[in-house]
């Protein structure tokens, strides 16, 4: 059971690079970019094929994984800025799109890495701690890394131009942001590290598949979900850019641990992604519905004295 | 290229249709020629749909024209979108929530419009000087903001964020300064506090500034030229002097000689 626990918090955390890929496109400029789908598995599919076919370094893998998947990310940003296609809508034509791709890059569907070195077995050798050990600093110190490298982004002048073209685009064309530019640049920054994720969680369950991306959306806004309302319990209340990005990864971490608690619990492990669903779906509704409930309640006959 | 007596803004022949060929086709702007001098600051009055709001959306390139051209400063931009644009412009819209972004910072608010029209880099957004700069810029206004830079913009209210959008679009010095109804949505008192602002702000930076507005009033107060427009036309133009002298009866009168009809304008106001 706590072994069980202790791989759920590492899966958690390395999925939680994905999540900050999916923050940056879901909170940021509130598109719920389907890609993410297709890029998790090209991430996986990259490096594998990179590692096992190309022997490439196992680090390397990983920013080849970041840069096909911020090619990925550009083909969904292309189409919404230069065909007009609706976000959405690009997004599943790009998940869709990559299956076929991604199946061309393995030339299989399932890609193992036997015996093949990774980042993790590096640093075991390097340090000599156990690998569960070794997955969890592992990463802790990437998921730091580049929560610490957004933070710094979106503080810049591009970065604030792009918080601005997702709260206000009229704001934002008026003070002249291109918001075609920004909203494309966020779509590959976005799932260039929903890919790097992939290629993470591939070489830490040591094998790539195409499927392995699939419903990692859903996984993404239910992190995103749970990090927002464990967030809320601190005493700063995520006012901050850099807690919210931190409740981000924080957030992923918690849904892990929770699937593996159901999962010790009996629970089916296909019923999994209909869990998922449901979450999601009560974390958006319940807060539409109790508001609906307290206008009705608080609303007076009689009128009411201002 | 940019000598002192060629015009700031001259249209000509600018046409718009909106839904051409369909049952709702509206036209919104025929023909309109127009030469704006450095320094006019004009209030634009009209009836429903008379094509306010589309002259000041074409000039601010929202949209392209289906005809006719618009030059700045010397320089034709017909063809130049709303961000490429947006160096020349300033900007305050009807709504209030449509100038600020609510979820960033004063601070990063001002930061933004400080960078219109230079190029975004990969330098930190706010810097600790501009900081000092907007703290004194805000307390020009007298709202008491400059304590608030690192407040949320969302946390305004409707004449704060009016006022805050008209720092704002004037920050760096605009070409043009486009006011779309910066008043409409504020409640009498507010809107005088927002359209006292507007007078200091044009006048100590001598911009050339449009103003569209539904108050007959505040159109023959403020300025020193008034364009009145029906049916995409500008039906009545009038400068100086002549502009001072006219009262809310005269312009009545002019609209009915005009167009032959009674100004209709649901949301006008006479005085």
């Amino acid at each position: 059971m706590a072994a069980a626990l202790f791989s759920a918090i590492n899966q958690g955390v390395l999925w939680g690079v994905m999540v900050l890929g999916v923050y940056i496109t879901y909170k940021l400029l509130n598109i719920a970019d389907l890609s993410v789908d297709g890029t998790f598995a090209l991430g996986g599919c990259v490096a594998a094929t990179a590692m096992v076919t190309g022997g490439v370094d196992p680090w390397l893998a990983v920013l080849l994984a970041f840069l096909a998947g911020a090619v990925a990310g550009g083909c969904t940003g292309l189409m919404h800025a230069l065909l007009n296609i609706p976000a959405i809508l690009a997004g599943i034509l790009t998940m869709i799109g990559l299956w076929s791709v991604n199946l061309r890059i393995m030339g299989k569907s399932n890609t193992p890495l036997l015996n093949t070195r990774t980042i993790y077995s590096d640093v075991a050798d390097l340090t000599g701690l156990p690998r569960d050990v070794v997955v969890l600093l592992v990463a802790l110190a990437i998921a730091a890394a580049l929560v610490g490298l957004l933070y710094w982004f979106f503080g810049t002048e591009i970065g604030s131009s792009l918080r601005a073209t997702g709260d206000n685009p009229d704001m934002a064309k008026a003070l002249g942001v291109d918001t075609r530019f920004t909203i494309l640049l966020a779509l590959m920054l976005s799932n260039g590290l929903v890919s790097m994720s992939g290629a993470l969680v591939c070489q830490s369950q040591k094998y790539a598949d195409v499927g392995m991306g699939t419903g990692a959306i859903v996984i993404g806004l239910a992190a995103i979900v749970i990090g927002e309302a464990l967030g809320r319990l601190t005493p700063g209340k995520l006012r901050s850019f850099g807690s919210r990005l931190i409740a981000a990864v924080v957030g992923s971490a918690a849904y892990f641990l929770i699937r593996a608690i159901v999962l010790q619990l009996g629970l089916d492990a296909n019923d999994m992604k209909l869990l998922t669903a449901l979450i999601v779906v009560i974390a958006l509704g319940v807060p539409y519905l109790a508001g609906r409930v307290k206008q009705r309640s608080s609303y007076q006959r009689e009128g009411v004295d201002d | 290229m940019t000598a002192q007596n060629q015009p700031m803004l001259q249209l000509k022949n600018v046409s718009k249709t909106f839904n051409r060929h369909t049952v709702t086709e509206k036209r919104a702007l025929h023909k309109c020629n127009l030469t704006v001098d450095r320094g006019d600051f004009i209030t634009i009055i009209g009836g429903n749909g008379a094509g306010k709001s589309t002259l000041l959306n074409i000039i601010a390139g929202m949209f392209l024209p289906d005809g006719g051209t618009i030059t700045l400063d010397g320089q034709d931009v017909t063809l130049l979108s709303e961000p490429q644009r947006a160096k020349y412009l300033g900007r305050v819209f009807q709504d209030p929530m449509r100038g600020t972004a609510a979820d960033m910072q004063i601070a990063e608010n001002l930061a933004m419009a400080y960078r219109r029209g230079k190029r975004r880099t990969l330098a930190w957004g706010v810097t600790k000087s501009e900081r000092a700069l907007f703290q004194e810029r805000l307390a020009g206004l007298g709202l008491g903001l400059e304590s608030r830079l690192s407040d949320k913009a969302g946390l305004l209210s409707g004449g704060q964020r009016q006022a805050l959008t008209l720092l704002m679009a004037t920050l760096q010095k605009p070409d043009l300064l486009l006011l779309d109804e910066p008043t409409a949505a504020l409640d009498p008192s507010t809107a005088t506090k927002v359209l006292g602002l507007i007078r200091t702000i044009v006048d100590s930076e001598q911009l050339t500034t449009f103003m569209v507005t539904h108050n007959m009033a505040d159109a023959l107060s403020m300025g020193n030229r008034l364009i009145m427009m029906w049916e995409g036309r500008i039906i009545y133009d009038v400068k100086g002097a002549e502009k001072d002298a006219l009262t809310v009866e005269d312009l009545l009168k002019k609209f009915e000689e005009e167009s032959g009809s009674a100004l209709d304008n649901d949301r006008m106001l006479l005085g």
